[in-house]
């Protein structure tokens, strides 16, 4: 909402502050102001001249030179617009001028002759190009010809005015309007607000002998005028109507449209003007649309109208969508000479549901939408009787045709004010409650210790006691507030069990070297099922913004491994990094079965390239031992078991798993999946944390520190290259017996020195007695028995 | 033989002091100390001098023996020492080289300040509550005091999924939640998580983001009580000098409703490019919790009371850290990411 101070002016005394002190008080009492705008634009020596004579530029085609009396004197200026011409009263800056941009004005020469100035458009006076009257939108602006030539155009046009523009909550309806800003400004300055006084001569023929009215839908539409006005002469506005449509936001037209469109402002109530003679049947009937009908709305388009949409009809056909738009058929031209003027109250739902369908907002449908005050709606038509009446000529016809089963009571609302004090917290004496509530003209008594409050209909957000606290507190003044804490007992607070693993978990990974990343839950088609560890449907949201972000994701990778991309494409070629998020897959219930999920890629080095010379490559083994890490460090046993994966290299990819049930992947990207993401080689993981998290951990208690020395023997093997470690060393353990305390690979050989097929493996086997010394005899006899298992399975000892 | 012996002394002695290395004076020792030197040979020929000469041979031979020995280790001494300072000096490194790089990563910046956020509501008593990011419509609006068709459900266009299912357009529904499974009890929780809105993403807005929300339920909680919260967050987040102030706004699930500026923490108040010229920044909003919102949930709106706000870990990153483009917490560029790695304490 666009507030022209000027105007306010007319319904509330500013009390003369600066504008921008103004603009504090009301932001710090509810309605944020956000901008304060000075319409002048700091500009100086702009005067209404009067065009004596205007030629062609013997040089150029598209320049006249004027000769253009000034009031003090009548000189030369080169003018570029192509609708100059003499005998026009027109905005000259003159030299020494300054326009808005920091444009200064100087003597000039154009084409070999001489210049004074310039004759202005109204852009060049800071006025935004959309709000120009569509005749003077490519050229100069020309003013009426009562001008006074050599007067100042800022005093004159009351550009020396200041714009706040009101940043509205949806609650503050109200504010819509310079009345009901006038109001607020009231309430805030302790000031009273002065209404238009609206008088004016009816005709002695009635509006209801040219007009009849039907209303189909009361529920819609339960109040509804019309006046009648005609012998109007339909032309431009006054200067001060235009200038005042253009603060607030709005392109003048002619004085009919410009009316409605004033009174819109001024009370926040949406009137519409029809033609009545392209009315045609001198009826009109508010009813629900039928199936299909069409009408073409004033922005010349063709719409389909459904049966829950309201419309304005001649009795036969729709001349208007209620509340959102008018018909071109009906619209008012240069020709009419008899005008219909609508103000009704139509429904806020029926109007919001109508202006989503077709697409259209207009200021108009917006404040409907919002709620109208059901005392403003009659006040409305007959102000635009008035202003028809003074402005375009009109002979308004007697009376209204009125159709009316509106509610216009003003709500009550009890309240004590001890029950202000105690949610406020503080101590606001009744005295000062009662001159707030004042402020606001809102009537009030006292009765047996309540306030009782008649809450005027302009306010439909006041409905309950708390909108009455806040009220008085913001009025009352919120750094009033004093600062305490909630007395209640104290209690513990702190994180869940699941929360605080998840912390360990991140700050394991980021022990670990990884950068925590956040990408989007959002997803194409493509990437949301990629390295899902569950097979389910895809998740589409019913009106996506783009196909890029149209589905819910199954898996983290895919966004993640884009954001390695992005930095390998940038030159970091080792990139290391680790996100926690939701997954989304189809549940049984309505709502999605989101799983939280951790998931991890690193590329490039490892050890980073020092000086010492050392490098180490990423490998799965590096993001195996981090997955083993996290087990340890949550207290629960991770196995892994070779698997496969699509975009995962078939013989390096393996499935996390825990009490046998796969929680998760982890392998290196298949090389053409690589390729097409344009990685050097590439590791990957990515579990249910979920499940991980939710695992309830033992007690932890410690194990006695061992009081006698273990004993170790190395055993080195040739296996056939496709027996696993894993499998040798559970053979190694099942054989030990219970003297075996550990077994752990040490080597590994499959160079050129092994037979075609073959690889050395090498095991350490820890064997201890927790209870005394073993013997020599005690651990060659476990260790005969590992070795002769292993011969049982075919490996052979390597001396 | 006694000048014999002197002779002898005199050589050692000389050899001691030109030996210049432990191995050079290790043969002087072997030379002249040995089994086989001349003063064990001296000692040995003993025997054919006449007995009455041979204690004060012994002695004298005893004395030389004991002279050079003395003088050796003493020298050894010296030597030894030169010996490994020589040693240390050539196991001189360069000291200048860089230290072998301790791999490290970081939270993502929005995890360290919702992390910061958490630990203080922590420390005042609250739990930390999560919830669902696919909502149903009646936890994220109805439950909210915003029925089907409320004009402020513009305020947030949505992402819907089903007619009654959408992604959480903000963290609320964990509160809606929180309350109906409280059963009319008590409730001091703070809420982080992501939220989506159809937003297009540029500079300052994102369609996905973060949001972090507290809601206080008990016997008597006023407005100064979220003054007097909100003041402590604000001091403890952004330095203790910090003042706070409310405005007046608008929240459906609060009345009264509210928005607090902080005094800018760059220019203290005088105003920079931070605060715009205005000396304060917006940092959250909150409010009373409506009582349509507790009733809805099951709560005695006369007898408990609550406040409720809410705020975003992005904003409060971009003005902590100066970050000026919301897309560089979720481009995850390694360059970015790894400044947030030091502490700030
Ligand atoms: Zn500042």
């Amino acid at each position: 909402m666009l507030v022209s101070i000027n105007w306010l002016k007319d319904y509330v005394n500013t009390q003369q502050l600066p504008p921008a002190e103004l603009g504090e008080k009301i932001t710090r009492s509810g309605i944020e102001v956000d901008a304060v705008i000075d319409r002048s634009h700091g500009m100086t020596n702009i005067v209404v001249g009067y065009v004596e004579s205007c030629v062609k530029h013997p040089e150029a085609d598209k320049l006249s030179i004027c000769q253009v009396n000034v009031g003090e004197e009548t000189t030369q200026i080169i003018c570029g617009a192509p609708n100059i011409a003499a005998g026009q009263k027109v905005i000259v800056a003159r030299p020494g001028a300054k326009l808005p941009g920091d444009i200064k004005i100087k003597k000039a020469k154009l084409r070999g002759e001489e210049s004074h100035g310039m004759i202005c458009s109204l852009q060049e006076l800071g006025i935004e190009g959309k709000l120009v009257p569509k005749a003077y939108a490519e050229g100069i602006y020309v003013l009426p010809e009562d001008a006074e030539t050599g007067s100042d155009v800022l005093t004159n046009f009351d550009l020396n005015d200041t714009v706040l523009e009101l940043g509205l909550t949806p609650n503050r309806a109200d504010a819509m309007s310079m009345i009901g800003v006038a109001y607020e400004v009231g309430a805030i300055l302790s000031e009273e607000v002065k209404l238009p006084e609206i008088s004016y001569k009816e005709a002695s023929d009635t509006a209801a002998s040219m007009l009849t009215l039907n209303v189909d839908a009361p529920e819609a539409n339960p109040l509804y005028v019309a006046k009648v006005v005609r012998n109007i002469k339909v032309q431009e506005s006054p200067m001060w109507l235009q200038q005042r449509l253009m603060s607030a936001g709005v392109r003048p037209h002619n004085n009919v449209v410009d009316v409605t469109n004033y009174i819109l402002m001024e009370y926040g109530q949406p009137l519409h003007a029809f033609d009545y003679d392209l009315l045609e049947t001198g009826n009109i009937t508010v009813r629900h649309a039928k199936e299909g009908e069409m009408i073409t709305t004033l922005d010349d388009a063709e719409r389909k109208l459904s049966g829950h949409q309201l419309v304005i009809t001649n009795g036969e056909k729709p001349v208007a969508i209620a509340g959102v738009m008018g018909g071109a058929d009906s619209e008012v031209s240069e020709a009419t000479t008899t005008v219909v003027i609508e103000s009704a109250y139509f429904e806020s739902g029926s109007v919001r549901q109508t202006s989503k369908d077709h697409g259209l907002r207009s200021d108009a449908s917006s404040r409907y939408e919002k709620g109208v005050d059901p005392n403003r709606v009659i006040p409305a038509a007959e102000r635009a009787a008035q202003l028809l009446s003074e402005l375009a000529g009109g002979e308004v016809l007697a009376g209204s045709v009125v159709f009316d089963e509106l509610n216009k009571e003003e709500k009550i609302v009890k309240v004590s004010p001890d029950f202000i004090n105690s949610r406020l917290g503080m101590k606001i004496s009744f005295e000062d409650m009662w001159d707030i509530l004042n402020r606001l003209k809102f009537n009030t008594e006292a009765a047996n210790g309540q306030l009782v409050i008649s809450v005027p209909t302009r306010r439909q957000d006041i409905q309950i006691p708390e909108d009455v606290i806040e009220e008085i507190a913001r009025l009352y003044g919120y750094d009033e507030i004093p600062a305490t804490l909630p007395e209640a007992e104290t209690t513990p607070g702190g994180l869940t069990p699941y929360q605080a693993k998840r912390r360990i978990v991140r700050s394991l990974l980021e022990g670990a070297g990884l950068l925590q990343a956040t990408t989007y839950s959002l997803t194409s088609e493509k990437s949301a099922k990629q390295f899902a560890l569950e097979e389910t449907e895809t998740t589409r949201l019913l009106m996506p913004m783009s196909e890029e972000r149209s589905i819910l994701r199954q898996s983290l990778l895919p966004h993640l491994l884009e954001s390695v991309t992005y930095n390998t494409a940038r030159r970091m070629d080792s990139v290391a990094l680790y996100e926690t998020g939701s997954v989304f897959l189809k549940g049984d219930d309505e709502l999605l079965n989101e799983q939280e999920h951790l998931a991890v890629a690193i590329t490039g080095l490892w050890l980073d390239n020092s000086w010492q010379g050392e490098k180490k490559p990423v490998d799965f083994f590096v993001l195996k031992g981090i997955v083993e890490t996290l087990g340890t460090k949550l207290g629960v046993q991770l196995t892994f078991e070779r698997g496969q994966m699509d975009d995962l290299h078939p013989g390096r990819t393996a499935f996390i798993m825990l009490d046998g049930h796969r929680i998760g992947v982890i392998g290196q990207l298949h090389p053409s999946e690589q390729k097409e993401r344009d990685l050097k080689t590439t590791v990957v993981m990515e579990l249910n944390l979920a499940l991980l998290l939710n695992i309830e951990t033992a007690a932890l208690l410690y194990t006695p520190v061992p009081r006698y020395p273990s004993m170790s023997r190395d055993v080195a093997l040739v296996l056939s290259k496709i027996v696993e470690a894993g499998t040798i060393e559970t053979v190694i353990r099942n054989a030990g017996g219970k003297l075996l305390k550990d077994v752990r690979v040490f080597d590994l050989y499959e160079g050129d020195k092994m037979e075609e097929g073959k690889k050395s493996v090498a095991f350490s086997l820890t064997y201890f007695d927790p209870e005394k010394t073993l013997t020599d005899e005690e651990v060659i006899n476990a260790h005969e028995k590992v070795l002769a298992a292993l011969t049982e399975v075919g490996a052979e000892l390597r001396s | 033989m006694e000048a014999q012996l002197q002779e002898l002394k005199t050589q050692a002695l000389d050899k001691i002091t030109a030996a210049s290395t432990v191995k050079e004076l290790n043969d002087v020792r072997v030379a002249y100390l040995g089994k086989k030197g001349p003063i064990t040979d001296l000692l040995k020929g003993m025997g054919k001098l006449p007995a009455e000469e041979r204690p004060k041979m012994g002695a004298l031979v005893n004395v030389v023996r004991e002279e050079v020995t003395t003088q050796l280790e003493g020298r050894m001494v010296i030597l030894e020492e030169e010996a490994i300072n020589q040693k240390l000096q050539s196991e001189t490194i360069d000291i200048t080289l860089p230290g072998r790089p301790v791999k490290t990563g970081n939270p993502h910046p929005l995890t360290r300040v919702v992390e910061e956020i958490e630990d203080l509501f922590i420390s005042m008593g609250y739990e930390v509550a999560e919830g669902p990011e696919v909502e149903k419509d009646y936890y994220n609006f109805e439950a909210l005091n915003l029925p089907k068709g409320h004009p402020a459900r513009d305020m947030q266009d949505s992402f819907y999924i089903t007619e009654d299912i959408l992604l959480r357009t903000h963290t609320s529904p964990v509160q809606a939640r929180t309350m109906e499974a409280k059963g009319g009890e008590p409730i001091k929780i703070i809420c982080p998580g992501k939220v989506y809105r159809r937003d297009s993403d540029d500079a300052t807005h994102s369609h996905q983001f973060t949001q972090i929300e507290g809601l206080v339920i008990g016997e008597d909680i006023r407005m100064s009580d979220l003054k007097g919260t909100l003041s402590v967050f604000a001091k403890k987040m952004f330095g203790d000098d910090r003042e706070i102030r409310l405005r007046p706004s608008f929240f459906p699930f609060t009345e009264p409703s509210v928005e607090m500026d902080i005094s800018c923490f760059k220019c203290g108040g005088s105003g920079c490019n931070v605060c715009k010229k205005t000396g304060w920044i917006e940092i959250l909003g909150a409010g009373m919790v409506h009582p349509n919102v507790l009733e809805m949930a099951g709560y005695d709106s006369k007898r408990l009371t609550g406040f409720a706000f809410g705020m975003g870990p992005e904003r409060i990153a971009m003005l902590k850290y100066g970050v000026e483009d919301i897309r560089h917490f979720y481009t995850n560029d390694v360059r970015f990411l790894s400044q947030f790695q030091r502490t700030e304490l």
